[in-house]
């Protein structure tokens, strides 16, 4: 049983206590997970993400999606400080329509992805921290990926995972699309069906192993018909 | 971008520094994304001063541009690589990995760190990707200016001055660029320009092949160079050297540019994390007077040591050749397939020296303590075969003979007595177990004639 006079007036134990200065920051950013995931096939797109909203050891929203449509023929995944998220949605989308205003036509994906990288560089000395993943259609019709990292730098690929669980997903994708380290295997294309069951099988895994994605999955697939959504329940716990 | 400035279809601003807005009563500057290039492509929102200083008016040589340091942003950037260039009698070569890492997760396995700038000019970027990335594009559009301007190309050398000067504002932030310069500087006449030209004009548009990241961009934003320098020449019939550089001589160039602003001229520059393993081989192989084909195999050796023996470069290798005529793009290649054909190598030369070990049995062994040791537990190194050990023999051959040299300087032997070094299984690192033992095997030989030269030592001292 501990006495109280062991403790001092304010509270804290006399001989335990530590006196000396403490230092107090402000963190600008919180991660609020999420995984973002996009594969570009022949003639479609496909960004998935899951709809979790955390931080820290809470949940904040089971239903808040990271992925937001830009045009009729792209898509964006943002992962990663949901604030920052929020506003440079924000950003691209007014610069989308500045851009209408002034040449009388929509955006196309790779000029989108270019704009994206300068905005995100014009904030290198205090980036916005979020991993984009933009899907879509180029000009000729042909699925198109581009990932960027949180200052810029970004990279036209053909199937990406980012955010929380993206060290988890990767591998998988290059193994069952990219066909990495498979030998005498027969590298089919990839067709819509295949491409649309192997996210959810993906996702599936994903909430398995990673406590920031979960709760249910959207797919949004781009095709030259348009934007078709998808919402598949994941594990809640 | 570049055509309109000079053409003043826009109002522009002649400085493209950073700081050309004065901080408002917040202590930061920015400007807003909305609004639209009309002068610098960049404006930089710096964060507000962590440590309650007086605000300096920031200046464009100052360096008091605050910026969240790495340890707060909570995420990495990338890092990591191997590039290199260098020059010899027939051009430059320019080779680089494809792995961009970002503390332990590879971000991406296929980046592409060599883009070229104009005809004769590549750069090599390693650092952190993005800054790369964007430090290249104005780079370009620098240089594309100039030609615009001068009506000629700048050389290697004024490309790096150019680039250091542009990056020595942010020097102290965590910008981190670190790019090798690998072009030509032409002294061309007419002809060997437009036969240059139409060349290049072939030979980039085949090589570029999709694989690279922005390939279809870059194809086309060279070509357009290419179709300039064209226009250029054909309608300056009457001028002489065109597009020669300014009073120097023509010929390969290498420099290295750094964001610290060290600026580096040489014959061989390589860069990044594997740059050691590459330096060593890069230093063995080196000659002027290399043809096309040694150069390239050179370069392709260095990167895929370099790539075997770093953690942070690996993947591809990417090869570009840079000659009077243009550059040229070698086709990307996995190594992956090179580590396995190297294998297959070892395991062809470890039979041979089986079979000359069978033929070899019974010839003489080691006089003195060693004798002790079964025969047949050792292989004679068969001294025909060059072997290319790797790693532990052949340090401890290089000891016991040293040991042995310094202990014959003093005379202490009577009699003279011949050591045959044997070596013991070659690759130590392979982790079969018999090599295991083989290794163990080793270590007490090495035991044994460390004992005997210290008997032999004290022998001296005190001689009985």
């Amino acid at each position: 049983m501990i006495s109280s006079q062991a403790y001092g007036g304010s509270g804290k134990m006399k001989e335990y206590h530590y006196s000396g200065p403490v230092e107090h920051k402000f963190s600008p950013y919180a991660f609020n997970g999420g995984t973002v995931l996009a594969v570009a096939g022949e003639d479609f797109a496909l960004v998935a993400s899951d709809t979790r909203l955390s931080e820290g050891y809470s949940i904040h929203s089971r239903d808040s999606p990271k992925c937001y449509k830009l045009t009729d023929t792209t898509v964006i995944g943002c992962s990663g400080f949901h604030g920052d998220c929020l506003t440079l949605t924000k950003i691209i989308e007014a610069r989308l329509k500045m851009y209408k205003h002034s040449n009388n036509k929509s955006m196309t994906s790779g000029a989108i992805a270019a704009m994206l990288s300068t905005i995100l560089y014009g904030r290198r000395f205090f980036p916005y921290y979020v991993y984009n993943i933009i899907g879509g259609l180029d000009e000729e019709g042909r699925g198109a990926v581009y990932s960027f990292d949180p200052v810029g730098s970004y990279q036209r690929d053909s199937y990406k995972a980012g955010g929380s669980a993206s060290a988890m997903l990767q591998p998988l994708l290059d193994n069952q699309i990219g066909f990495k380290n498979m030998e005498n295997v027969e590298q089919l294309p990839l067709t819509l069906e295949k491409a649309v069951q192997l996210v959810k099988d993906v996702f599936i895994s994903a909430a398995e192993r990673d406590v920031y994605t979960g709760d249910a999955l959207k797919i949004c697939i781009i095709t030259k018909e348009g934007i078709r959504e998808e919402l598949v329940p994941l594990r809640k716990d | 971008m570049a055509l309109q400035d000079v053409c003043d279809f826009l109002e522009t601003l002649d400085d493209s520094s950073p700081c050309t807005s004065l901080p408002n009563e917040m202590g930061y500057m920015w400007r807003t994304p909305f609004e639209l290039d009309r002068d610098s492509p960049f404006h930089f929102l710096f964060p507000p001063q962590q440590n309650s200083r007086k605000h300096k008016t920031p200046t464009v040589l100052s360096s008091t541009l605050s910026c969240l340091s790495p340890h707060q942003q909570p995420f990495q950037l990338s890092h990591g690589t191997t590039t290199l260039g260098f020059i010899f009698q027939d051009g430059v070569i320019a080779a680089a990995d494809t792995r961009a890492s970002c503390k332990g997760l590879i971000c991406c396995p296929i980046s592409q760190k060599i883009m070229p700038i104009h005809s004769h000019l590549v750069v090599n970027t390693s650092g952190s990707g993005a800054d790369c990335m964007l430090w290249e594009r104005i780079l370009t559009r620098e240089m594309r200016l100039y030609q615009l301007r001068h009506r000629r190309r700048l050389s290697v050398n004024g490309a790096a001055k150019l680039l250091s000067m542009m990056l020595h504002p942010f020097k102290g932030t965590n910008v981190c660029v670190a790019a090798t310069l690998c072009g030509w500087d032409g002294e061309e006449t007419q002809e060997t320009l437009r036969s240059s030209v139409e060349m290049a004009d072939v030979t980039t548009v085949s090589a570029i092949s999709d694989e690279s990241a922005l390939g279809s961009e870059k194809a086309a934003s060279v070509n357009e160079l290419l179709k300039d320098a064209h226009a250029l020449t054909l309608s300056d019939q009457n001028t002489k050297d065109v597009l020669s550089t300014f009073g120097g001589r023509s010929g390969p160039r290498v420099c290295y540019v750094c964001s610290d602003g060290l600026q580096l001229k040489g014959e061989i520059i390589s860069v990044g994390s594997g740059s050691p393993y590459a330096y060593a081989v890069l230093d063995d192989g080196w000659r002027w007077g290399m043809t096309v084909d040694e150069a390239v195999g050179l370069a392709r050796e260095a990167v895929f040591r370099a790539t075997h023996w770093d953690a942070y470069s690996g993947n591809n290798v990417d090869l570009f050749h840079i000659t009077a005529h243009g550059c040229r793009r070698r086709d990307r290649e996995d190594l992956k397939e090179e580590y396995y054909r190297e294998r297959e190598r070892e395991k062809e030369k470890i039979k041979e020296r089986e079979k000359e070990r069978q033929k070899r049995e019974g010839d003489e062994l080691v006089e003195g303590e060693v004798s002790g040791i079964n025969k047949n537990e050792l292989k004679k190194e068969s001294p025909s075969t060059s072997i290319h050990h790797k790693r532990t023999p052949h340090g401890f051959r290089g000891l016991i003979k040293c040991g042995l040299r310094e202990i014959g300087s003093n005379g202490a032997f009577k009699s003279s007595w011949e050591v045959r070094i044997y070596e013991v299984g070659s690759r130590v690192y392979d982790g079969r177990s018999e090599l295991k033992e083989n290794y163990e095997l080793l270590t007490r030989i090495y035991d044994i004639v460390v004992a005997f030269m210290c008997v032999q030592l004290v022998n001296t001292i005190f001689p009985t």
